[in-house]
């Protein structure tokens, strides 16, 4: 089902003649109201008049994690905060997290973005939607929310945690579509069983998942073991949330890009070279229609392709590939963003331990699990098993409280870890994803 | 009147144990006793060994994590009960014992009990009040 026919369907001569005025107009207006993007594109010389085809976007400077940071909290708001009416945040736990705001308008497209990406997901207003994306800071759960309200389904604001009721209420209330990540999925799956909650009996026909990397072979295992249809879903609160690109439901082959509201490209991370569609590398978007908080060319550091073939759907935005991991060293966890730099201050805390660590990534059944290994140096150490024992869960609480992710914390022997070129290497992924 | 141990952090993986001893054997130091404690994930190896600081230098110099701690050697009758009445004794005095383990002696009548306690010189004050015989760190190396 297309939710907003005339703009998902757009010839793409319209479409993009659609792109430029928006693009002009954003361009024009951050030129104007932020002073980070007057400075920015000063330095290159290009003045918003200078953009008169899409193609000149590129010469326009890229927006970076850092830029967002380093203008923490406020410092990329294009509108008085008067007008303003929410803001979300990135989990950037013990460093800044990246702000983000929204007027009342986008607050209006974000609910449009997301009805039509439920709507591509099969779910139409007589569906009962339960959401167990995480409502708060984090964009997933209010995203959610707000497009299946403005979709007319019924929402069942559950967030997330407390598994079994969550399973009850699902059952009881009959829930038909389910909304959280990936791997939630698949617990909500074992929990159920171990409950005896046969998934077979639950009325849920679509899930919508997404907030962080997954598979095929995921794909295949959370439809056999919910029943359901499993879709894809894209964001990040940077651009607006969720609902960036969706799958649809038809092809369920690559997710389309809103591109009435975004600019997608993609580069060589290295580089920043401009790529051909289906070449793989680092995805850029460009807002177009955001009020609060526009942003110019935002390196996602995802890694992915384009691929602009015309779709069985019938929408004519053109599709990304299947996120393939980042172009930083960014983990992502359980749906929470961490990086190992988090995990260090977290270390630099404690005085007992050396701020020698690895990261090991893996993926147990459903879930990632982390695991941090830490030297054990003469300082921490101890010839009680107790007192190390109790250090090891000083490091996991820690990691809890700031990260708000579960580790497993593992004392190594000194110089265990292993060193190139005089660094170490700090993530193993297991993940095979 | 108090031992020296040291201990060693070994992460449980083969043939980590038989790295120890390689180091010990080849700086020609004798173990006197020894008790491993584990975990899951790591253990700790706990040595009484004739000569402390060699061991402790070679241990570190092959980057080992080693600590030193002093625990109390203890004359136990070699007869049903002789253990029971010094923990009697500690017990007694309200002292909590760490850890413990055996000190295997060739000859004489006795057992040696080498005892990790939170308060060790109170646990000596207390050992000697109640004619516990406690044995020097010097006797112990050399027997």
């Amino acid at each position: 089902m297309i939710y907003n026919m005339e703009f998902e369907t757009l010839p793409r001569e319209a479409l993009e003649a659609i792109q430029l005025r928006r693009l002009k107009q954003t361009v024009e207006r951050v030129y104007a109201t932020v002073p980070f993007y007057r400075k920015q594109f000063d330095k290159v010389g290009v003045k918003p008049d200078d953009i008169k085809s899409l193609d000149d976007l590129r010469r326009l400077p890229f927006t970076t994690k850092q830029d967002l940071r380093d203008n923490y909290p406020f410092g990329l708001f294009a509108v008085p905060m008067e007008n303003v009416v929410r803001i979300h945040a990135s989990s950037g736990t013990t460093g800044k997290p990246t702000v983000v705001g929204y007027t009342a308008r986008d607050i209006q497209t974000w609910a449009e973005l997301m009805a039509r990406a439920l709507s591509a997901a099969g779910a139409t207003r007589g569906d009962i939607i339960h959401n167990a994306y995480g409502y708060g800071l984090f964009t997933g759960g209010l995203g959610v929310h707000y497009g299946a309200e403005k979709l007319g389904a019924s929402v069942i604001p559950i967030s997330g945690g407390n598994t079994k009721r969550q399973i009850m209420i699902m059952k009881d209330f009959g829930a038909t579509v389910l909304t959280c990540t990936p791997s939630y999925a698949l617990h909500l799956s074992e929990v159920a069983m171990e409950m005896g909650v046969d998934p077979k009996t639950l009325k849920l026909k679509v899930g919508v998942f997404g907030a962080e990397p997954w598979s095929e072979k995921m794909r295949e295992e959370i439809e056999q073991k919910l029943y359901l249809t499993a879709i894809d879903i894209y964001g990040l609160s940077e651009i607006i949330g969720p609902g960036v690109s969706v799958e649809c439901i038809e092809a369920k082959k690559g997710l389309h890009i809103f591109e009435d509201h975004f600019i997608p490209e993609i580069i060589d991370p290295e580089t920043g070279e401009n790529l051909k569609p289906g070449e793989v590398g680092e995805l850029v978007i460009t807002t177009i229609t955001k009020e609060a908080f526009p942003v110019i060319r935002y390196r996602t550091r995802d890694i992915t392709f384009l691929n602009p073939e015309p779709c069985i759907c019938g929408r004519t935005h053109t599709r990304m590939g299947r996120v393939m991991g980042r172009s930083d060293d960014m983990l992502i966890i359980r749906g929470v963003n961490v990086f190992p730099s988090q995990i260090e201050s977290v270390l630099m805390e404690i005085d007992e331990v050396e701020p020698h660590y690895q990261l090991i990534v893996d993926r147990e059944g459903s879930l990632d699990i982390l695991t941090v290994l830490v030297e054990v140096g003469e300082h921490a150490f101890s010839d009680e098993v107790r007192k190390l024992q109790e250090l090891e869960r000083k490091i996991e609480k820690n990691i809890k409280e700031y990260l708000g992710i579960s580790a497993k914390v593992k004392l190594v022997e000194p110089k265990t870890i292993a060193r190139s070129e005089g660094k170490a290497q700090r993530v193993i992924d297991k993940r095979k994803i | 009147m108090k031992v020296e141990q040291i201990s060693i952090f070994l992460e449980n993986k083969a043939g980590r144990l038989a790295e120890v001893t390689k180091v010990l054997a080849s700086a020609g130091i004798n173990i006197r006793a020894l008790s491993l404690a584990d975990t899951s994930d790591f253990g700790i190896l706990r040595l009484i060994v004739n000569d402390t600081e060699l061991a402790k230098k070679v241990l570190k110099e092959n980057g080992f994590t080693v600590g030193k701690t002093q625990v109390v050697a203890v004359e136990v009758e070699d007869r049903p009960g002789g253990l029971n009445k010094i923990l009697d004794i500690l017990r007694a005095a309200n002292i909590n014992v760490e850890y413990m383990y055996a000190f295997v002696q060739q000859s004489g009548n006795n057992a040696v009990i080498i005892f990790r306690f939170d308060n060790t010189d109170e646990a000596i004050k207390t050992l000697l009040e109640n004619g516990v015989k406690v044995i020097e760190g010097e006797r112990l190396y050399a027997m």
